[in-house]
């Protein structure tokens, strides 16, 4: 009898679990409270990396539709401050870029808009008025909300087509209405959409070349020049495109690219990113806080268990296992019920912004180990207390 | 071959407390005894070695063969669970938890699969007469009613001792009565047990009764009636 080895039988998974969850079940309200510091935290993140990557997606996926290839070339200020005109043929020197596969231009001209001449003059409303070519919308990927875009006949008539904000400002909402130019009604043919990479033509007016010249004193000289060329050729385009337009005073011509600006808003919307991920992390470090305090007040409540235990057989290694699980059990709960919010989260903010919803598998995956990580971190010192206790002391404690 | 073997067993603490001075004895297989003594006697102290929960400062404690002294913590752990069964003056039982869960905890740290304890614990339950009270929770049953659920919780594993600590301390006349009756017939199908008391009249009723003062065994009878 004496030489037979005493050996701890070793606890079934199920039975730790089973185990470790015993003292979740006894003080629910303390679960919840707890959990939800760590459902907090990682609800943020999986929330902020959730729709951050949605909105990169949808700005990624606007960039490839909007095209990047689009530069624009606008008349600046010369040496002595004046502004300077491009010469009447800009565009079809541009067109003779080799690469270039279109070109547009527009021209911005001096004329005051009104509702209708109740409106007094001295009053603006917030919009100009530019001349702009018929294939303006195509080269643009714009297109038209309500009514027609100028075509060959319409571009000599006194027509206009309303930018989105123009229209609401002016109070236009169809196509049919008149407006005023300088003293004169001009019919509104169409209203555009919001045009995304130049959102400055939602604030105007245009009108045709030809009909500009005609009825309102414009000059035909063009302000800004758009073109578009294959992907590849967009720097040896912009190297050229000012000396182009401009022959001899390049150095007042504003050469752009109007994706950048998109391209840089994805930028600066990482920068806050950072900002709530470290947002997040702290909430998950207090909760992690708030879960270690749960765990060591439940071992001093349960001295009496835990002596139980003991004269029931348990190892010391049994009971740190069993807290251990506890903690790992309470923040597993938060953790799933913060992954679960944050997803929520972000697919509703996402289809309500009409983005993709987007949850990378890596931020559900990562806040999971962090939960994980916390759940140990914060079992570990209360479990080591509770098994260091004494069984004699644990059972006759009152 | 003895359960449980004491040779010149002292325990001291810290602080200069002799709470056992030299103590002897001996249990063996089937016996029904009694440890009786006053607060203050050393009995608590003589539990919790006997209970192998601690170990002598010198002497000799073996259970069931093996010298606790040369044991190591999780080794006493396994020593625990497979030989004696614990009952308490407070029952400690798990609240929220029916009486056949209660009981299968007995077994929970011998290795044992859960189907296999919770049918162990509906046996051990109507050993205790406690049948028709399988799926009720703690707070659904008498003084008396915890107790024997305790006892069936010690008893499920089937120890070679079986260890109650004021079994009827927290319990009225009535009740009582009823734990040392079941305590009787236990020991009659062959337990062993072993009571510890501060009650005279419980530990007169018992085959054989050991007195403890001061730390030491000052009378280790065996009644002849009460055997009988």
């Amino acid at each position: 009898m004496t030489g037979s080895a005493l050996q701890p039988a070793r606890l079934a998974g199920a039975d730790i679990l089973r185990i470790g969850a015993v003292g979740l079940r006894a003080r629910r309200a303390r679960v919840v409270l707890s959990a939800l510091g760590i459902a907090i935290g990682i609800a943020t993140m999986v929330a902020v990396v959730g729709l951050s990557t949605s909105s990169r997606a949808d700005l990624m996926g606007r960039l490839d539709r909007l095209g990047t290839n689009l530069l624009t070339a606008e008349a600046g200020k010369d040496a002595l401050g004046q502004d300077v005109k491009l010469p009447k043929n800009a565009e079809p020197m541009v067109e003779r870029i080799g690469p270039v596969q279109q070109a547009t231009a527009i021209g911005q001209l001096d004329t005051r808009i009104r509702r209708s001449d109740v409106v007094p003059e001295d009053q603006p409303a917030g919009v100009t008025a530019q001349a702009a070519r018929t294939d303006l919308l195509t080269t643009l990927n714009a297109s038209t909300a309500k009514g027609r875009w100028l075509d060959r006949a319409s571009e000599r008539l006194p027509v206009t087509v309303l930018g989105a904000v123009a229209a609401e400002r002016l109070g236009i909402t169809g196509p049919g209405e008149k407006i005023m130019m300088n003293n004169r009604y001009v019919v509104v043919i169409g209203i555009l959409r919001p045009v995304e990479l130049v959102p400055n033509l939602d604030r105007v007016a245009l009108i045709g070349f030809p009909a500009a010249e005609r009825y309102l004193g414009f000059d035909g000289h063009p302000t800004t020049v758009f073109e578009r060329s294959p992907d590849a050729s967009v720097e040896d385009v912009r190297a050229v495109l000012a000396r182009t337009v401009m022959p001899g005073s390049e150095g007042s011509v504003k050469v752009s690219r109007p994706s950048d600006a998109l391209a840089a808003k994805a930028a600066a919307d990482q920068g806050l990113t950072s900002l709530m991920l470290g947002l997040g992390a702290v909430a998950l470090l207090v909760g992690g806080v708030g879960v270690a305090n749960t765990m060591v007040i439940s071992v001093l409540e349960r001295r009496q268990e835990i002596g139980l235990r003991r004269a029931l057989g348990a190892t010391k290694g049994a009971i740190r296992l069993q807290f251990v699980t506890e903690s790992l059990l309470l923040s597993a709960l938060g953790g799933a019920a913060g992954a679960a919010l944050g997803a929520a989260a972000t697919s509703t903010f996402a289809m309500a912004q009409g983005w993709e919803v987007v949850i990378p598998l890596w931020s559900l995956g990562g806040g999971l180990a962090a939960t994980l990580l916390i759940g140990i971190l914060a079992g570990l010192y209360p479990a080591i207390r509770a098994s260091g206790l004494h069984p004699t002391v644990a059972l006759h404690a009152t | 071959m003895t359960v449980i073997e004491l040779r010149a067993v002292t325990k001291s603490y810290p602080g200069g407390v002799h709470a056992l001075r030299g103590v002897d004895l001996s249990i063996d297989p089937g016996e029904l005894l009694a440890v009786v003594g006053p607060s203050g006697s050393g009995k608590s102290t003589l539990l919790n070695l006997i209970g192998t929960l601690d170990r002598p400062t010198s002497g000799t404690v073996r259970v069931a063969g093996h010298d606790v002294g040369a044991l190591s913590d999780s080794q006493l752990s396994a020593l625990r669970a497979r030989h004696i069964g614990f009952v308490f003056q407070h029952f400690h039982l798990s609240p929220g938890r029916d009486a056949v869960d209660n009981v299968a905890d007995g077994l929970l740290y011998a290795g044992v699969p859960l189907k296999e304890r919770r049918v162990r614990a509906r046996l051990a339950l109507e050993q205790v007469r406690l049948g028709h009270r399988l799926s009720h929770r703690p707070h659904e049953l008498s003084g008396g009613e915890k107790q024997r659920v305790a006892i069936a919780r010690a008893l499920v594993g089937e120890p070679d001792l079986l260890l109650a600590d004021e079994p009827t301390g927290a319990l009225d006349t009535a009740s009582g009565r009823i734990v040392m009756e079941l305590l009787h017939e236990l020991h009659a199908t062959g337990t062993t047990i072993c009571v510890i008391t501060h009650d005279q009249e419980i530990a007169a009723a018992l085959p054989r009764h050991i007195r403890v003062r001061d730390g030491a065994v000052v009378s280790d009878r065996r009644s002849v009636e009460a055997a009988s």
